[in-house]
C-alpha cells in the first residue's frame, strides 16, 4: 500500500489514549519526529491482538526523536542523544 | 457426554503449575496457567510438549548472531547486505527470522545503538536465545529510553560524550540486531576468534565487543 511519509518527513505522533492492545508507547505520545525508514507494511496489530486478520495492511516507520521531546531534560542523556521507535502510519500526521 | 463430577476425579491432572514456580500473584499469571491447562485438558499439547518447547529455547544462545557479526567484520559486501536487507543477509548463512523484520544496526565512532523494548520483550531471539532477565525488567525497559548513559556505565560501558548514543525502541514487527565496533588489534584474527569476542550485550548495546585478548575493554 502507497505510503503517506517519506524518509526525512517532519510527523508528530497522536496522543489519543485508546483503549486496546497499542503499539505506541506512552512516553512518545504527541512527540514530535522525523521519519528515517519506511519498512514496509504490516497487518495492523490492534486487530490482530483480537483475532482478526489485520488487514489492510498498514504502513511502518522508525521515527527519530530527539531526547528532549520525550522527557524535557529529565533525564541522563547529552543533546546528542536520540531515540528511535517504529510507529505504523496511522499513529502520524504530518507536521 | 460426561460429566464433570463434584470430587473433580476427571481423567487429566492439574499440574499445570510447577510446584517449584512461585504462586502465581498477578493477572497474566492465571491467565498463562488457564490457557495452558485448557490446552492440555483439550489434548491440544501435552504439558511434555510444552516443557520441551520450553527447553528447546532455552538450548539457544548468542552464538548464531555472533556468528553473523564476525562475517560481517571480515566481509564488508556482507556487512552491507545485512544492514540493507537482515533476513536475505543471514539465510546465506544458513540463519531464518521467521515473519519478523530482522534490522541490523551498525555501531562506529560517531553513533552507539543500544536496543530495547520498552512494551514488552522484543528479541531477536532466533539468532540471540532467550533474553536476559533484565531485558525484560520494567527497570530496564523504562530506564534505557529515559537516562541510557547511567544505565550504559552500570553495565561498565564508557561512551564517549561525543559520540550518538540512539536507543531503539523495538516497538513493531521488526527485530534488531547491534554490529558493535570490531576491537582494535584483531586484522589477524580468523573468523573462528573473533567469533569469541561478540558477547550477547554486545549485540544489545549495553556493552561493546571484547578486546583483542578477549578482555572487557
Amino acid at each position: 500500500m502507497t505510503n503517506l511519509f517519506n524518509i526525512g518527513d517532519h510527523v508528530r505522533v497522536g496522543d489519543a489514549l485508546p483503549p486496546g492492545h497499542i503499539r505506541t508507547p506512552m512516553f512518545l505520545r504527541g512527540c514530535k519526529g522525523t521519519i528515517i525508514k519506511h519498512f514496509g507494511s504490516f497487518p495492523n496489530p490492534e486487530r490482530l491482538a483480537y483475532g482478526l486478520s489485520g488487514l489492510p495492511k498498514i504502513n511502518l516507520y522508525q521515527v527519530l526523536f530527539e531526547m528532549d521531546e520525550a522527557w524535557n531534560g529529565n533525564g541522563d542523556y547529552e543533546d546528542r542523544d536520540t531515540i528511535t521507535a517504529d510507529i505504523y502510519e496511522t499513529w502520524l500526521e504530518a507536521i | 457426554m460426561s460429566s464433570h463430577s463434584k470430587d473433580h476425579d476427571h481423567g487429566h491432572d492439574h499440574t499445570a503449575f510447577q510446584k517449584d514456580i512461585t504462586e502465581p500473584k498477578e493477572d497474566w499469571e492465571f491467565l498463562e496457567i488457564a490457557i495452558r491447562e485448557l490446552l492440555i485438558e483439550k489434548n491440544v499439547l501435552s504439558a511434555r510438549e510444552i516443557q520441551d518447547e520450553i527447553e528447546a529455547w532455552e538450548k539457544k544462545n548468542p552464538e548464531k548472531g555472533a556468528e553473523i557479526i564476525a562475517r560481517s567484520w571480515v566481509d564488508d559486501d556482507f556487512k552491507n547486505r545485512l544492514l540493507s536487507d537482515g533476513n536475505k543477509a543471514v539465510a546465506e548463512l544458513g540463519f531464518t527470522v521467521e515473519s519478523l523484520k530482522l534490522v541490523a544496526l551498525e555501531n562506529t565512532y560517531e553513533i552507539h545503538h543500544m536496543v530495547v523494548c520498552t512494551l514488552c520483550s522484543c528479541y531477536p531471539r532466533t539468532l540471540l536465545g532467550v533474553p536476559p532477565l533484565w531485558y525484560k525488567s520494567r527497570e530496564y525497559r523504562s530506564r534505557a529510553v529515559r537516562e541510557p548513559r547511567a544505565v550504559l556505565r552500570e553495565f561498565g560501558t564508557a561512551i564517549p560524550e561525543s559520540v550518538e548514543i540512539r536507543v531503539v525502541d523495538s516497538t513493531a514487527d521488526c527485530r534488531y540486531l547491534v554490529i558493535p565496533k570490531r576491537p582494535a588489534n584483531t586484522e589477524k584474527m580468523s573468523e573462528g576468534e573473533l567469533v569469541k569476542l561478540i558477547t550477547r550485550d554486545s549485540m544489545i548495546g549495553t556493552a561493546e565487543a571484547l578486546d583483542q585478548h578477549g578482555k572487557r575493554s
